[in-house]
Parts: structure tokens; C-alpha cells; sequence
């Protein structure tokens, strides 16, 4: 009988699937770390507040319901700035998934806008608006609009064409085509889409808010800085983080239900 | 209902795929249309059922409709063409859903497909949760609940193994029997025409024109019988004789040459 020997296993790995507990015990980790620099003194507390200085200043602001008038003003921003940006890029996105004309006009021109910075137009829409409301939504309506039209016309670019045919041969009318396969079909890039846009969203109130509002997020971020409140900096800060958690989670959910067929 | 391929060529550009191919698919037959890879059988389908405009060329019908007939030129695509977010149900009521029948008489029609395909237990899974085989009788499924006068099949079962094309082979023989819907059938599988069609339109390599058109004389309900296995194996390897060397040549040819 000749020597024999293993076959050496060379596969496995690659494979990161999710360990449950890992994040909520890294994050432990990490608040614990910071609280006791912070308690040891490692950390001067005008510089950057303990974790429990912040959960204080939070507490107050809701106590005091400043946190309430600063999270619905700049959540009303974000809705209608959201909502219209997200309705006429949808719009514009889909004319330039199903028309050449609207492609040939539309893909240069938002080739030439998307690039800006929109916070860069915010004291030209200012001039147009207003120092009130209009203009940081708009803002925000500009800075959503253009990730859309481009998410929205290449995922209908990848809907299958012979999905398309298929509709052709059983006599469906173009409207029926765009409604029932095309739309259907790009759902997926956009809801995807949804998500680089909602965090511009994001960006652009607090900005906006920076440059010229007595309330929201932004604004108060501003004004605890300039009166070196650190703890009631970071508390806004935090206040932004579980806002996007927030957002983020309600997209997922959005795309499980929506996309259930995948 | 007749349909009749009056001197049909079609160019891609530069490319000349189909040649004055003339020929006649009778009420009632299933006409198979063989020939090497890339010889243009699935852009004369297309033309034949209205999805491709034919540079030169006319396609005409003649005869009445049949009964109830929603959608005259069908086709059965190789790749399936399902809807992934539709359920299987959602998939066959598409067809019909542009035609304004009431609800009633629509979910009927739905449900009368199903069960002619065995589908009916599936009605709510969708397309990813089945095997091929199942999704092809999805699109079956769809394709008759139109009542169509002529059906088009694009390789149909190529994209499936060869014991699940066995199985739809007998499934598709069991609906032609009954609903005796005129057909064209395309395919790179000799053995399926050679099951299946009542003709078989042999085209020559690019550019395709009709090389002959070969009758089968076994009739289809008793080709799957011993007694006739021979001759059905000679007619394929007749076939095969037919194409060979063009489809050597073919497949020696550069892409876009």
C-alpha cells in the first residue's frame, strides 16, 4: 500500500457574514474608552465632553423642547427638499431613460450642474427666495435632484430589453411598457439612488442651516460652537448620526418590502 | 391562420443576414426552422411576428382568427422573459391586462392556463423561487392564455438541461394536440424538430436562405414509439448532412467578419 496524504483544503474564507453581537460590543468598547479618558482626565471637558455630559445636554434639550423646534425644522426641510428634488428627478430621470431628445438635452446638461456644490447656490437662491425657508429647500431640492436623474435613467438603461420586446410582442402600449416593466424594472437603482440622495439631503440642511437659520440642527451646532457649549455641540452631532441611522433603516425596509421578489 | 415569408432579406448594417427567404407555414402545422448558429432563424421569427421591420420583403396572413383570439403573433422566448417581481399568476395576467376583460373572466382565463401547465399550485410564487422548466411553462402558460393564431418559439428549450427539455417536449406536443395552434419553432436541436414539427425549414449559413424544407412522414403522436426510431433518426441524420459543413464554416467564422 502506497503512502497516502490529505488533500490540502484551500477553499473557505472570504466569506464575512455578520457576527451578531461584534458592533454593540465595539461600541461599548469605544464609549467606555472615551468616558474614561474623559472621567481620568485625559480628555479636557471644554475640548470634547464625556459621553455622559452629552446624554445630559440631550436630556435637557428635551426637557427643554429645543429639541424638538431644532429636529422639526430641519426634518421639514429635508422632507419637502427631498420630496421635490426625488419627484423631478424621477421625472427628468425617466424622460431621459425612454426619450433621445430628452437624453441628448438632458445628460450634458446635468453632466455640467451635478458637479457644483450646491451650497455654492445657496446665497444666489438666497437673492431669489429669500433669507427664509425657500431657499434652503431649494438647496436641498437641487443637491437631491441630480444623483436622482442620474440614478434613475441608468437603472432604466439596465432593465433587461427583452423585457421590453416581450411587452412589444403581447401588444402592450407604451404607456403600459413604461408603467408595468420599466418602472418596475429600474426600482431597484433608484431605491438605491434613494439612499445616496437622502444623505445629501443630510448634508445640505445642516449647511444651509449653518449660513443663515434661527432653528434646526445646523444652526444650533453653530451657535453651542460659538459659545464653546461643546456638550451640546456634540449632542447635536449625535442627534445627526441617529437621524441618518434613522433614514438609513427606514430604506431598508422601504427596499425589503418593495423588492421582495429578489 | 396562414402566414406567408414573401422574399424576405434583412441587413445589419453591413451584414446580410437573411436572404429572399420565401416560404409558407400552413394553418394548423408546426414548422421548425433549423440551420447553423448565427444563420438569422431568430431574426426571421422576429420578422415574422412583427418585433423586427425586414430591409426588403413582405409578411402576409391569411384566414380567419381563431375564437377569442387577444394576441394573433405570440412568441415563447428562449430566455424566459418573465417579470422577477410578478408572481407567476402576475406573469400570465400581464397579457391580458390591456384587453379590458372584467376581472372575472380575466382571473378565469389565468387560471385555466395554470392548470393546462401544471402550474396552478405556483399561482403565487415568483420566477426566482422556480426551476427553469417551471419558468419556461410560465411562459407558456402566458402565451396561450392569449389565444394566439400563430405561435412563435425562439429555441424555447435551450436554456434548459436535457431531462426538463424532455418533459416540456411532451408537455408542449400535449398542448399543441389540443389546442392546434399554428407554429414556428426555432432551435439548433435537431432532435427537437425532429420530435416536434410537422415541417422542417433548413437555412443555409449566413446570409440565411431557405436550403430545403423537409417533411416529417411519422405522425407526432407516434414518434415517441420504437417502431419509428430509425427513421426518425435518419431523418435527423439527413439534417445534420444538410448543415454540417455550413455549420463548420460558420463556426470557424470571426464575429462581426
Amino acid at each position: 500500500m502506497p503512502e497516502t496524504r490529505p488533500v490540502p483544503f484551500r477553499g473557505g474564507g472570504f466569506n464575512p457574514a455578520g457576527w451578531r453581537w461584534a458592533s454593540w460590543i465595539a461600541f461599548a468598547a469605544i464609549i467606555a474608552a472615551w468616558q474614561l479618558s474623559s472621567s481620568s482626565g485625559l480628555l479636557p471637558a471644554l475640548f470634547m465632553p464625556s459621553p455622559l455630559a452629552v446624554l445630559e445636554a440631550l436630556a435637557r434639550l428635551v426637557e427643554t423642547g429645543a429639541l424638538t423646534r431644532h429636529l422639526a425644522a430641519s426634518l421639514q426641510r429635508i422632507a419637502l427638499g427631498w420630496a421635490v428634488g426625488t419627484l423631478g428627478g424621477l421625472a427628468i430621470g425617466t424622460a431621459m431613460g425612454i426619450f433621445a431628445v430628452a437624453r441628448s438635452i438632458g445628460l450634458p446638461v446635468t453632466s455640467a450642474l451635478f458637479p457644483i456644490p450646491k451650497i455654492a447656490l445657496l446665497p444666489l437662491l438666497i437673492l431669489w427666495f429669500g433669507i427664509g425657508e425657500p431657499s434652503k429647500v431649494a438647496t436641498i431640492a437641487l443637491g437631491v435632484l441630480f444623483p436622482t436623474i442620474i440614478s434613475t435613467y441608468t437603472a432604466i438603461d439596465g432593465v433587461p430589453r427583452n423585457l421590453i420586446r416581450m411587452g412589444q410582442s403581447f401588444g402592450l402600449p407604451a404607456a403600459m411598457i413604461v408603467w408595468k416593466i420599466l418602472l418596475p424594472g429600474a426600482l431597484p437603482g433608484i431605491l438605491s439612488g434613494f439612499r445616496i440622495s437622502s444623505s445629501i439631503a443630510l448634508i445640505l440642511v445642516v449647511a444651509a442651516e449653518m449660513i443663515g437659520a434661527e432653528h434646526g440642527i445646523g444652526a444650533f451646532i453653530l451657535a453651542a460652537g460659538n459659545l464653546m457649549q461643546t456638550d451640546q455641540l456634540v449632542a447635536g452631532v449625535v442627534l445627526l448620526s441617529l437621524l441618518g441611522l434613522a433614514v438609513s433603516f427606514g430604506l431598508s425596509r422601504l427596499e425589503r418590502w418593495l423588492l421582495r421578489w429578489r | 391562420m396562414d402566414l406567408i415569408v414573401r422574399e424576405v432579406s434583412h441587413r445589419y448594417g453591413e451584414l446580410r443576414a437573411l436572404e429572399a427567404v420565401s416560404l409558407a407555414v400552413r394553418a394548423g402545422e408546426t414548422l421548425a426552422l433549423i440551420g447553423p448558429s448565427g444563420c438569422g432563424k431568430s431574426t426571421l421569427l422576429g420578422i415574422m411576428g412583427g418585433l423586427l421591420q425586414p430591409s426588403e420583403g413582405e409578411v402576409l396572413t391569411s384566414g380567419p382568427l381563431p375564437e377569442g383570439c387577444l394576441n394573433p403573433f405570440t412568441y415563447i422566448f428562449q430566455d424566459f422573459a418573465l417579470l422577477p417581481w410578478r408572481t407567476v399568476e402576475g406573469n400570465v395576467s400581464l397579457a391580458l391586462e390591456h384587453h379590458g376583460l372584467g376581472a372575472g373572466e380575466r382571473a378565469e382565463r389565468v387560471a385555466s392556463a395554470l392548470a393546462l401547465c401544471g402550474l396552478a399550485e405556483f399561482a403565487h410564487a415568483f420566477p426566482k423561487q422556480l426551476s427553469g422548466g417551471m419558468r419556461q411553462r410560465v411562459g407558456i402558460a402566458r402565451a396561450i392564455v392569449v389565444r394566439p393564431a400563430l405561435l412563435f418559439l425562439d429555441e424555447p428549450l435551450s436554456a434548459l438541461d436535457a431531462q426538463t427539455r424532455e418533459l416540456l417536449m411532451e408537455d408542449l406536443l400535449a398542448i399543441w394536440a389540443r389546442e392546434r395552434t399554428t407554429s414556428i419553432y426555432v432551435t439548433h436541436n435537431l432532435q427537437e424538430a425532429v420530435r416536434l414539427a410537422d415541417r422542417i425549414c433548413v437555412l443555409s449559413r449566413r446570409p440565411g436562405r431557405v436550403k430545403e424544407i423537409v417533411g416529417v412522414e411519422v405522425p407526432r403522436e407516434e414518434r415517441a414509439n420504437a417502431e419509428h426510431a430509425r427513421a426518425l433518426a435518419e431523418l435527423q441524420s439527413r439534417l445534420w448532412d444538410l448543415i454540417r459543413d455550413e455549420a463548420a464554416v460558420a463556426d470557424r467564422e470571426m464575429q462581426n467578419a
